[in-house]
Order: structure tokens, then C-alpha cells, then sequence
């Protein structure tokens, strides 16, 4: 009979505490699997711009957590050998595929998902490029529209001097020693 | 007692759910097809050609150096005090198909070819371990012939086709074989052939990011070729530097057009006929 009724409130308990956890991920995700992320470097002597359209990425209104994958063989340059030598030389495409994004906005009392308007936001979190990971943090602005999409919009400089990538000297004078990022997403509402 | 657990159960499940990852909820992601690239790091081999095309809307200029013979010894530097050069363009006309024209000064020789990817190594839903392409060339050899004599130009010209089968087998290394078939109109003695058959092998070996060894070697069927005609081997290193490669290597073929490797190499490697040689090419995107 004891062990009935311990049963019993146990179970009370799990429905409870899920229930809780449902509550909990009541804000709406957002996502996108076509996201636009490219890099620039400038040198006297070239500049280098690639494009990536594939990058995927999730973004938690309830707690403002923000997740970024990008496979870095979809970015695109317009040199053919460029990109076989990104690939090849400086990313290790095949042993490091993907450029990972973890972490949170950190002003998201700041935003008001359920009002069109455009937020200033900062974004802090570990970037993992070339199998290293660094934390960051970065300035961007976050446009929602009011109709269920999100607009974000962020430009932050990456070393890859940080990220374990090689330049051979050679190359030293053509390859900037800080790239310059840039992130523009379309968020649409997570439906499960 | 139990009903402590069930609730540190129930809070464990209810972490778990606040620690998954956010890209989980994407679901699996789909798998993607891409070839494999970079088997060689240039069109070329050493002196066949590789698995590789320049991509479409890109302009290879190449420039190619053979010297004299190392068994020249210190009064010929060695082979440095001769050279003879080819220098060429090739163009990929798009991603499968690209075409080149050269010359080269050893008899004056010009050549013109296309190579087409029949078949590219890939992975991802499908995997396909290995590439073929096929390759088909004409040379005109145009050097006056020693008795004054003149011939038709049709005597002048040699075909050359090939397939190029091989696989980027790791990050390193690559191979290819290259079964060849070479028609020459016009050969010295009724015991030539005209037609000859050859199978040539190649590997490539990468030793760092940007340097890598190349290996071929060209066994031309018995009983086909004048007697004092080798077997083409040639030994060599790449370097990448950005847009160029240069290509370093020693070889005992003189001719750098397909045909005169192929059927024509006299030098003995045991009897130090070696040449040093290099080839060095530049890229130039030319149309997006």
C-alpha cells in the first residue's frame, strides 16, 4: 500500500516537473537553414570575399540562446582555386566540416519578440572554426517584423591566427590578418 | 526513499530537456554530394595528364623547361647550358570539359588537346571511389627534315588518346592509370608501329599542405617501337604557391608533347640520360 501510494505521488511529481519544462519552452524558436554568412579580407595587394547561403542556425526567444552550424566547403569565392585552397590548405574542410556557434544573447530583457522593431543586441557564446573554440562576443541589431520573422544582422572580426589556420609566408601579404565577418539572417517561427 | 528518487529522476529528465542542443531540432540534417577534388595540384602530372581540369571560365598559362642531360657533366652545367621549352593555355570551357593548345621547341613541335571528366570521384548519398576521364590530342611536328625533303603535312601529325582512371585514395595520396593509344602517320623504319600501345601509371604523395612528390612511369607495349626508344619515367615535386604551381622534376623523356614522351624517349636513367626540368603554371580567372 506504502509503495502504492509512493508511486503514485512520484508520478504526480514527473507529470509536475514536465509540465514545468513545457512551460519553460513556451517562447517561441526560430530557425533558418538558408542563412547568408560571408568573410572579407583586405591587403594592399587582394581582397578575398566568400559566401556561404547554407549556414543553419536556432535562436530561443524564451532565453535568447542562439545556435549557429555552417559547413565551411558551402562558401563560395569567386576563384575557383581559392576555394580549393581554403578547403585544402587553411580549413581542413574534410577533417572540420562545420563552423559552430554556441551561445546567448546577453541583453534579451532588451527585446520584445511579440513587438515589431529593431533591437540592438549583444551576442556572447564560444566559436568553434577549425576544430578550436574561442568565446566571442559580437554587436548586431535584431529587426522583428511583428509577422512571426526575425531579421538579424551582426559584423564581427575573427583571427584565424586564433583558430589554429596557417598562413604560409609566402601568402602573408595577400591574406588579412583579421577577417571580417558578416552574419544576415532571416528567422522564420519553429513549427514543430 | 523512492519517492526521493522518482523526484531527482524526474528533475534529471527535466535538465536534459533544457540542455539539448538548439540545432537538434532541425532533425537530421541532409546528407550533401561533392566531389572529390584536388587528387593532383595541377592539370598535369609531370608530364601526363592528372584527374584534374582547371575549372570553368579559368586560364591556365603553363611554361615548361626541359635542360640537357645530367651525364653532360661540368663543361654542359649538367644539362643547364641546353633547354628546350613549351609553353601552353588551357582553358576550362566549364566544369567537365577543358581544352589547350602548346608548343614546344623540341622539333618544333605543336600540340593541341581536349580532356573531358567522363565520370568524378565523389561521396556523400552515393559514393563513387573513382574518377575517368579521357583526354585526346593531335601534335604537328613542323622542324625541317634533315634530307631537305619535303612531306605531306599529314605526315607530320600524331594522335593521342588516353584514359585517365584514378582515385584520390586519402588526403595524401592519389593515383591514376592511363591506358594510351598513340597513331603516328608517318615512323623511320617499316618495323615501327604505327599504332602503339601503352600503360602508364601515376601517383602523388603530399608531404606537406603545399608540397607534394609526383611519380609516372609509361611501359610501351613489346615489339611495338624501334629498339633504342625507353620507357618514359619521370620523378618530381610540386610546390603551391597560391595561383602558381611549380613543378620540379628529373626525367628521361626530352619532349613534352604527349606524343614525344610517350614514343620517343631515349634516355636511359641507369646511363645518367636524366633531365632536369620544370614546369610552372599560373591561373587566371578569365569568366565567372
Amino acid at each position: 500500500m506504502k509503495t502504492k501510494l509512493g508511486l503514485g505521488i512520484g508520478f504526480c511529481l514527473i507529470v509536475f516537473f514536465s509540465s514545468i519544462s513545457a512551460i519553460a519552452q513556451n517562447g517561441e524558436k526560430y530557425f533558418t537553414k538558408d542563412g547568408h554568412v560571408s568573410f572579407y579580407s583586405e591587403t594592399k595587394i587582394e581582397t578575398i570575399e566568400a559566401d556561404n547561403h547554407k549556414a543553419t542556425s536556432v535562436l530561443d526567444s524564451e532565453n535568447g540562446k542562439m545556435e549557429f552550424a555552417i559547413l565551411i566547403k558551402a562558401f563560395e569565392f569567386e576563384k575557383a582555386l581559392m576555394q580549393e585552397h581554403f578547403n585544402e590548405n587553411y580549413m581542413d574542410s574534410d577533417e572540420f566540416p562545420k563552423a559552430i556557434f554556441k551561445g546567448a544573447i546577453a541583453n534579451i530583457d532588451e527585446v520584445n519578440f511579440g513587438e515589431a522593431g529593431t533591437y540592438n543586441v549583444r551576442v556572447e557564446g564560444d566559436l568553434t572554426i577549425h576544430g578550436v573554440t574561442q568565446a566571442v562576443s559580437a554587436e548586431g541589431t535584431l529587426e522583428v517584423d511583428g509577422d512571426g520573422g526575425i531579421k538579424a544582422v551582426s559584423e564581427f572580426p575573427v583571427k584565424p591566427a586564433d583558430y589554429d589556420i596557417k598562413i604560409p609566408s609566402v601568402v602573408v601579404d595577400n591574406i588579412a590578418e583579421e577577417m571580417s565577418v558578416k552574419v544576415n539572417i532571416d528567422y522564420k517561427v519553429f513549427k514543430r | 526513499m523512492k519517492k526521493l528518487l522518482l523526484v531527482f529522476l524526474s528533475m534529471l529528465s527535466f535538465l536534459f530537456v533544457q540542455s539539448q542542443d538548439l540545432l537538434d531540432l532541425l532533425g537530421e540534417e541532409e546528407v550533401t554530394q561533392e566531389f572529390v577534388e584536388a587528387s593532383f595540384k595541377t592539370t598535369r602530372v609531370i608530364n601526363v595528364q592528372s584527374l584534374e581540369n582547371v575549372a570553368g571560365g579559368v586560364l591556365d598559362f603553363k611554361i615548361s623547361h626541359r635542360f640537357g642531360r645530367l651525364n653532360g657533366g661540368a663543361y654542359e652545367l649538367f644539362g643547364l647550358d641546353q633547354a628546350t621549352m613549351r609553353f601552353g593555355f588551357d582553358y576550362g570551357i566549364n566544369d567537365w570539359l577543358m581544352v589547350g593548345v602548346g608548343r614546344n621547341s623540341f622539333e618544333k613541335t605543336y600540340d593541341a588537346f581536349f580532356k573531358a571528366k567522363v565520370l568524378r570521384q565523389q561521396k556523400g548519398k552515393k559514393n563513387i571511389p573513382l574518377s575517368i576521364l579521357w583526354a585526346s590530342g593531335i601534335t604537328a611536328k613542323t622542324i625541317k627534315r634533315s634530307d631537305n625533303n619535303e612531306i605531306d603535312f599529314k605526315h607530320r601529325l600524331a594522335y593521342v588518346h588516353q584514359l585517365i582512371i584514378g582515385s584520390k585514395i586519402s588526403k595524401g595520396t592519389s593515383f591514376e592509370l592511363v591506358p594510351t593509344v598513340v597513331h603516328r602517320n608517318l615512323v623511320a623504319t617499316a618495323d615501327e608501329n604505327n599504332l602503339v600501345y601503352i600503360i602508364g601509371a601515376a601517383l602523388r604523395q603530399k608531404l606537406t599542405k603545399r608540397i607534394a612528390i609526383n611519380a609516372e612511369y609509361f611501359y610501351i607495349l613489346p615489339n611495338q617501337v624501334a629498339d633504342n626508344i625507353k620507357n618514359s619515367l619521370s620523378i618530381g615535386f610540386d610546390i603551391e604557391t597560391g595561383g602558381h604551381v611549380f613543378q620540379l622534376h628529373f626525367t628521361n623523356s626530352t619532349s613534352m608533347s604527349d606524343k614525344g614522351f610517350l614514343t620517343e624517349t631515349n634516355g636511359d636513367w641507369l646511363d645518367g640520360d636524366i633531365h632536369f626540368g620544370f614546369n610552372i603554371s599560373r591561373v587566371f580567372t578569365v569568366k565567372r
